[in-house]
This record gives C-alpha cells, sequence and structure tokens, in this order.
C-alpha cells in the first residue's frame, strides 16, 4: 500500500490489518455474531466454553456477541463525533484564518474558553443535564472536541492564506466559502486527515471513558468502555470478563495509532535521505 | 597565485536517491589564490557542485562517483568525522541567504567564532580579536561591539560581509561563494563584491565563486565554468568566455546579458487621457509610518511604466496601493476616471476585473492543487460567466497565446518549470480581459534567458491587447526593455519620473545615477573602474 508516493512501513501495515478488522466487525458484525445482542444464555461471567468463546458477561450474555455488536457503537458514535468535531473545527479554523481581524479574535478566545474547561467535566455536565442519548452524546463530544481541531486548521490555514495565490482569489473578488473550499482545504488535506485519526482514537477513548462512568452508551446497547464497566468487579475473583473489552479498546487505539504515526510522518518528512551531519 | 592545487574534483558525479543525475561528471581544479567562477541557470549543478567540494551533499542527494581532493587528500574515502575536520577550516561556505543562514538567538561573536574554536585553531580571544580584524577590513559599523549583535539587528548587506568574516574566520585555502551577492540590492551588492574580493586576494584564498551573472563573476573570477543541466558547456579565462565564447549556450548567455545594457530604448507612445492616475497618495501599514507618500502618476492605455527601487523604498507598496491590499491614507487612484475605493473589497467586480496582477514568485502564485484548466478558466467563470465549454475552448487559446501548448490544460502547477508557471500567472491576469496588470518583479525568480522570454511574451501581449503595465523591479536591464516611461523611488517617494529615455539619460538625478553606475557590466574592470569614480561608502 502506498500514499502519495509512500510505501506503508511494516508497523502501518499491522495497524492498517488492526483498523481494517475492527472496522469489518463494525460494519457485519451482525451477520455473523452467534447469538443476539443482550441475549442471556449462559451464567454470570461463566468461564469460556465451545459455545461461548470468550465466555459470559455479568448476567449471562456472550462475551463474543457483545464485544462485536460493541464495535458497532463504539466506533460508529467515535466516528460520527470526529466528523462532527473535525467539520466544526475546520470550517472555524479556515474561516478565522481567512478573515483574520476581529473575527480570529473572537473565534479564537471562545475556542480558549472551551478549552479552559476540563472536557470530561464539562461532557459531564452537559450528558447530566441533557440525558444520555446518542445524538446528545456525539454532539456533545464533538463540540468538546472541536476546539483542538480548529487551533490546528487555523494554524495551517494561516500558513496558506499568506501565499500569493490566495491574493489572487481576493483580488478577483472570490467570497469566503470558495476560498476555504478551493485554496485553502485542498492544500491542508494531508495533516488534516492525520489529525483526523488522531482525534479519532481520543474521541473513541473518551467513549469508552463516559461509558465507564455510566452517562456514555446506555444499556442494553453494548459498548467496549460501559463493559468494562458492568465486568469490572469480575476482576476480584480472577475472572477475565473486563479484560476482553479493555483489550479491544487498546488493540484498535494501538491500530489507528500506528496509521497515523505513518501518516504524519509523510508529511513532516523531507523527501530524501537523512543528510550528512 | 601559485601552481599549487588546492582543489580538485575529478568526474564529480551526485545523483538524487531516485537516480537523477545533478551533476554529470564535472572536473575542476583550483590552484591556490584563483577565483573560478560556475556559471548556469537554475538546475544546472552549481550549488550542488558548490557543496560536493565539501564532499557534502544535500538531504535526497549523494555523491556517487568521481573524487574530491583538497590539499591532496581525498574526501569521498576519509571517515565522516575526517571529512568534518576539513569543513569550516580547510573549506568554507558563503550561502546566498545570510538571514536564513545565521542562527537568530546567537551572538554574531559567537556564531563567528565557533569553528575556529572548535577546530581547534585558535583560542576563543584570538579568534575574537581575529574576528575584529575581519569585520574591520569588510568595513562594517564599529568592529570592536558589531560580533554584541544579534543577527536582526543588521541589515542584509551588513550581514552578507559578517558571514564572510565567518566563512574566513579559520583562514581557509578555499571559500565557496553560492551567490553572495544575489540576495542584495545592486547599490549594496558592489560594496559586498568588491570587499569580497580583496579580503579573498589579500589572503590569498581560492575561490568557487557561485552565480547566475555573467557580469559579476566578470569582476572576480580569473576562469569561468559554464554548466547546463548539471555538465561542463565550456571552461576558460574570465577574458575568453566573456569576449569570446566558442560553445552556441556560452553565447547565448552573454548575449542576452549584453543586450541587457545595449538594448535600444522604446519610445513612449501619445497619450491623452490616462488610464491610471494616482494623486498624492499617502500609505502605511502602522499608524504613524508612512511607507509611500506624495505619489504621482498617470498611466495610458498601452504604456509601461516602470517603477524602480532599492529594496525597502515602496515600490511595491506602491503597487498594493493602487491594487487595494493596502488602503491608502490620503490621496486619490483613478481608474479610467473613475476613483477606485481605497480597500479592495469595496471595488466592484467589474473594476477588480479591470486590474490584474502577476506576483514574483510564480511557485506560490499558483495553487499548486487545481489544474491549469481551474486556473485559468477560473476568472472567466467568476467575471464572465462562461459556460463550461466556452471556458475549456478559451482557456486552450490562452494557453497558446502565453506560448504553452494547449494540453497543459490538464497539468498542475507542479509539473510546470519557473517560466512555465509564470506564463500561467500572465494566461490567468489575461483571463480577466484586464485594462491594467501589475507586474511585480515578475522576471527576478527567472533565469535570465527565460526572463527574457517572459518579457518578450509582455511586449507581444502588449502590442496585440493594448495593455498597460505598471512594472515594478529593482533591475535597471528589465527596465529599459520594457518601459515607456520609468519612476525612480527612494524611500517611500518618487524622485525622478519621466520617459525611460530620458530617466537614462543625463542629466541624472544623482540617486538614478548611482543606480545605473552599480549595474554590474560586462567587463573584468568594470568593478574597479566604478570604485575608483564613487567616493568610499
Amino acid at each position: 500500500m502506498t500514499l502519495l508516493g509512500h510505501r506503508a512501513p511494516f508497523t502501518a501495515q499491522i495497524g492498517m490489518t488492526i483498523v481494517a478488522l475492527f472496522l469489518f466487525t463494525a460494519l457485519f458484525g451482525p451477520w455473523f455474531a452467534p447469538y443476539g445482542e443482550s441475549q442471556s444464555i449462559g451464567d454470570t461471567w461463566q468461564t469460556p466454553s465451545g459455545q461461548m468463546w470468550l465466555g459470559a458477561d455479568q448476567i449471562g450474555r456472550d462475551m463474543l456477541t457483545r464485544l462485536i455488536y460493541g464495535a458497532r457503537t463504539t466506533i460508529g458514535i467515535a466516528a460520527a463525533t470526529t466528523i462532527v468535531s473535525a467539520f466544526i473545527g475546520i470550517t472555524f479554523g479556515f474561516t478565522a484564518a481567512v478573515l483574520g481581524g476581529w473575527v480570529d479574535t473572537v473565534l479564537s478566545r471562545l475556542v480558549d474558553v472551551i478549552l479552559s474547561i476540563p472536557p470530561l467535566i464539562l461532557a459531564l455536565i452537559v450528558l447530566g443535564v441533557f440525558g444520555s442519548s446518542i445524538p446528545v452524546l456525539v454532539l456533545t463530544i464533538a463540540v468538546v472536541d472541536s476546539p483542538k481541531v480548529f487551533r490546528l486548521a487555523r494554524a495551517l490555514g494561516m500558513n496558506i492564506v499568506v501565499l500569493d495565490f490566495v491574493e489572487v482569489a481576493r483580488m478577483r473578488g472570490e467570497g469566503l466559502w470558495w476560498v476555504i473550499r478551493s485554496e485553502v482545504l485542498p492544500n491542508a488535506v494531508a495533516p488534516l486527515i492525520s489529525e483526523f485519526g488522531l482525534r479519532f482514537c481520543f474521541n473513541f477513548l473518551f467513549v469508552a471513558a463516559l461509558s465507564f462512568l455510566g452517562v456514555g452508551v446506555q444499556p442494553p446497547y453494548a459498548d467496549w468502555g460501559g463493559m468494562v464497566r458492568e465486568n469490572a468487579s469480575a476482576i476480584n475473583f480472577g475472572l477475565l470478563a473486563p479484560l476482553y473489552p479493555a483489550c479491544a479498546i487498546a488493540a484498535l487505539t494501538v491500530g489507528v495509532n500506528l496509521v497515523v504515526d505513518w501518516l504524519l510522518s509523510i508529511d513532516a518528512r523531507p523527501s530524501g535521505a537523512q543528510a550528512e551531519m | 597565485m601559485s601552481e599549487e592545487l588546492v582543489l580538485t574534483l575529478e568526474g564529480l558525479e551526485v545523483e538524487t536517491i531516485y537516480g537523477a543525475k545533478l551533476v554529470d561528471h564535472v572536473n575542476v581544479t583550483l590552484k591556490r589564490g584563483e577565483i573560478l567562477g560556475l556559471i548556469g541557470e537554475s538546475g544546472a549543478g552549481k550549488s550542488t557542485i558548490g557543496l560536493a567540494s565539501m564532499a557534502y551533499a544535500r538531504a535526497g542527494c549523494k555523491i556517487t562517483g568521481g573524487a574530491i581532493k583538497i590539499n591532496g587528500v581525498e574526501l569521498r574515502a576519509s571517515t565522516a568525522a575526517a571529512r568534518r575536520n576539513f569543513r569550516g577550516k580547510s573549506i568554507a561556505y558563503i550561502a546566498q541567504s545570510a538571514a536564513a543562514s545565521f542562527n537568530p538567538a546567537m551572538k554574531l561573536m559567537d556564531q563567528v567564532c565557533e569553528a575556529p574554536v572548535l577546530h581547534g585553531v585558535m583560542s576563543r580571544a584570538d579568534a575574537e580579536k581575529y574576528a575584529k580584524t575581519l569585520f574591520a577590513k569588510l568595513q562594517l559599523p564599529n568592529p570592536e561591539t558589531f560580533g554584541d549583535r544579534y543577527p536582526h539587528e543588521v541589515s542584509g548587506g551588513q550581514l552578507q560581509r559578517a558571514m564572510a568574516a565567518m566563512a574566513m574566520s579559520c583562514r581557509p585555502d578555499i571559500i565557496v561563494l553560492d551567490e553572495p551577492t544575489t540576495a542584495l540590492d545592486v547599490t549594496t551588492q558592489i560594496e559586498v563584491l568588491a570587499l569580497l574580493r580583496d579580503l579573498i586576494r589579500e589572503y590569498g584564498t581560492a575561490g568557487l565563486y557561485i552565480t547566475h551573472d555573467l557580469a559579476v563573476v566578470a569582476q572576480i573570477a580569473h576562469r569561468i565554468m559554464v554548466l547546463r543541466y548539471g555538465k561542463m558547456v565550456e571552461v576558460g579565462d574570465a577574458k575568453q568566455i566573456l569576449e569570446t565564447p566558442r560553445t552556441t549556450y556560452a553565447t547565448a548567455l552573454v548575449n542576452e546579458r549584453r543586450s541587457a545594457t545595449h538594448t535600444p530604448l522604446i519610445d513612449p507612445p501619445d497619450h491623452a487621457e490616462p488610464l491610471l492616475s494616482v494623486t498624492d497618495v499617502e500609505a502605511g501599514y502602522q499608524p504613524g509610518t508612512t511607507v509611500v507618500r506624495g505619489i504621482n502618476i498617470k498611466l495610458a492605455r498601452g504604456e509601461t511604466l516602470a517603477v524602480v527601487g532599492e529594496s525597502g523604498s515602496g515600490k511595491s507598496s506602491l503597487a498594493r496601493v493602487v491594487a487595494g491590499l493596502l488602503p491608502r491614507r490620503s490621496g486619490d487612484v483613478k481608474l479610467a476616471g473613475q476613483s477606485l475605493a481605497p480597500v479592495m473589497g469595496a471595488r466592484p467586480r467589474d473594476t477588480l476585473r479591470r486590474l490584474q496582477m502577476v506576483h514574483q514568485m510564480p511557485d506560490t502564485a499558483l495553487n499548486p492543487r487545481q489544474t491549469l484548466q481551474e486556473i485559468i478558466g477560473r476568472p472567466m467563470q467568476l467575471f464572465f460567466g462562461k459556460s463550461d465549454s466556452q471556458v475549456k475552448a478559451q482557456v486552450a487559446e490562452l494557453l497558446t497565446q502565453v506560448g504553452l501548448a494547449a494540453d497543459f490544460a490538464k497539468r498542475r502547477p507542479g509539473q510546470l518549470s519557473g517560466g512555465q508557471k509564470q506564463r500561467v500567472c500572465i494566461a490567468r491576469a489575461l483571463a480577466a480581459e484586464p485594462d491594467l496588470i501589475i507586474c511585480d518583479e515578475p522576471t527576478s525568480a527567472l533565469d535570465p534567458l527565460v526572463a527574457e522570454e517572459v518579457l518578450k511574451l509582455l511586449r507581444k501581449l502588449q502590442e496585440d491587447l493594448g495593455l498597460a503595465y505598471m512594472f515594478i523591479t529593482h533591475d535597471l536591464g528589465t527596465v529599459r526593455r520594457i518601459a515607456h516611461r520609468t519612476a525612480v523611488m527612494l524611500r517611500g517617494e518618487i524622485i525622478a519620473q519621466g520617459p525611460t529615455a530620458q530617466i537614462f539619460s543625463p542629466p541624472f538625478h544623482p540617486y538614478t545615477e548611482k543606480l545605473i553606475s552599480s549595474v554590474p557590466e560586462m567587463d573584468t574592470t568594470w568593478l574597479d573602474h566604478v570604485l575608483k569614480d564613487r567616493p568610499a561608502a
């Protein structure tokens, strides 16, 4: 696999394999999941067997089935969140960069305000007030997350708007939206894509964390963070139950990071070999 | 100059890591105290050879063949540590952009003394003493305290001289000068050039002088090597190359440079009503400071007005005032009798259309992600609302008009050379069917032969379409070739204005005379004459 003429290193290939596997599970999981999402078929924390490869959870549901359905919710919410957050962040970031002046000042200070509140606390308050449904969850995390995208997009945009071709577009009387979409965005795509991957990781962990705290995805829907919480006390009995969802969280995080590392290195690396120092 | 060889490059080959040849079998010999000029257009491999003479290749390149000997020691066979011991000590390098080559966080003295102390040539105290001697020889202000300043606290010309002091700090046998005066203004250029030459002569240092300007190299080099596409085209005595070049390429280079100084001037057309008139304009960036003041210019249809001056003279700012990028504080700018709003955003679309701009750097003036079709077609859609098929046909037409093949429309700027990119910028300006094109140093980033072609194109378009040009430049050779009328700017004011022929003939304004006399001529004795005529700065 190559991107912009760069061959993926071994680590990135591992990362892509992991991500692809998880994506496949998220998309087509219900087709091959052995049981229903909330179907109770065994005893509490039943140990793994031929029927239940990873055993059962705290109310006897098949752990593997729950993991497969959990991939759907967790990855789906994280992906939706990242898309919304990237949209908000990039739009406002580029607007600030292109217009500058007081627009930039107002937007930047607003972002500073959001950044000054610890994200988990802010999310807990909002979800506590509005109740936790999936749309509220997605929007909340997206708003909390977008300032970071804003910062990057604004910085990238600043470096592009000073180039002469943007000046030419302005002298032609092009509107804000055209400048953003046609002049700035295409030249910032590479770093934004890697940022997208990175933010996906953070959002995915954030969803898991909120679910672990009980304000994220609500039962009976399976999600990995919630599964760790529900099964947490099994660890007291020396059972592996909470470690399966925890491993899934860790594996996807590592996988996405391996890919993102590669994407980032493409952009940062001078084309060619290292100079002799 | 003795017969002892200090530097030999034999069959030097440098390639990129992807295998493209940058330098192909080049031989260089340098005797003690001799200066060899390396001449060529960009991409000729001049700088690559300069760096390779230190057995160094830029990131992405490697030296793949040949021998590099300094004082008889073969560097390619040596260890990296041994090579490092030569660099700075036996062979030193002066880069083109001093501003980009100094560490902004360190005082000049610390940077100048770094190499001799590191190489164990001198103690820090001796190095400082020697540095002050060098500062004095290079006529830097207050040589005793000059080293206490930071790079941003001195001017470009001074910084370039400080870099010369840094290069000489270990008393090297060889010095590589990579376009050391190219980034400087003409008037500063000759000072630096003369000082560099005297310093090198005094210490008997051998030098590789890299430049694209034949007239500059004529003042300093004993021998000249003409390079093209990484290959040697012609090597010979400086006088021989300048007067009787043997190869066609060298002849073309020499002739281009000669025509720059000898082209007959164009007569201005009669103009009844001016297209552009600027009256009493004043403008500045920060409140309380002005960059241009008391500006009055008139420009008729089919006419070119050159605005010349050194960097910082306000010529680009004036262009930005006319374009509405820098709002004027007072005065008036009229296009075809109509007053233009100070701010570009307040001008109606049709006014924006009539006034187009061609920038200095074609690399940054074109969006690398768009095809030429999109770049040139956009003004047609925006200003005239033309249909896709109309746009497509007209883009092809415009591409042909600026001397490019019609099938270039599918290409992106990255697939074009510098000269081709500038032609695309011109085509984009033409797409708006303008009355006036502001050309902000459109040829200064191009190689001389390419620049000549672009100027020809601009002249031809002017004849065909009756365009008016406001032509910003610091190059007087360009002015003589394109401008009907010239305005000379100094510190934000126009000090002389009139038909080009008149500006370039006596009686001169003293500053104009200084500018004219500072343009190097293709005569090996030119520098000595100028310095004799001019009181010491």
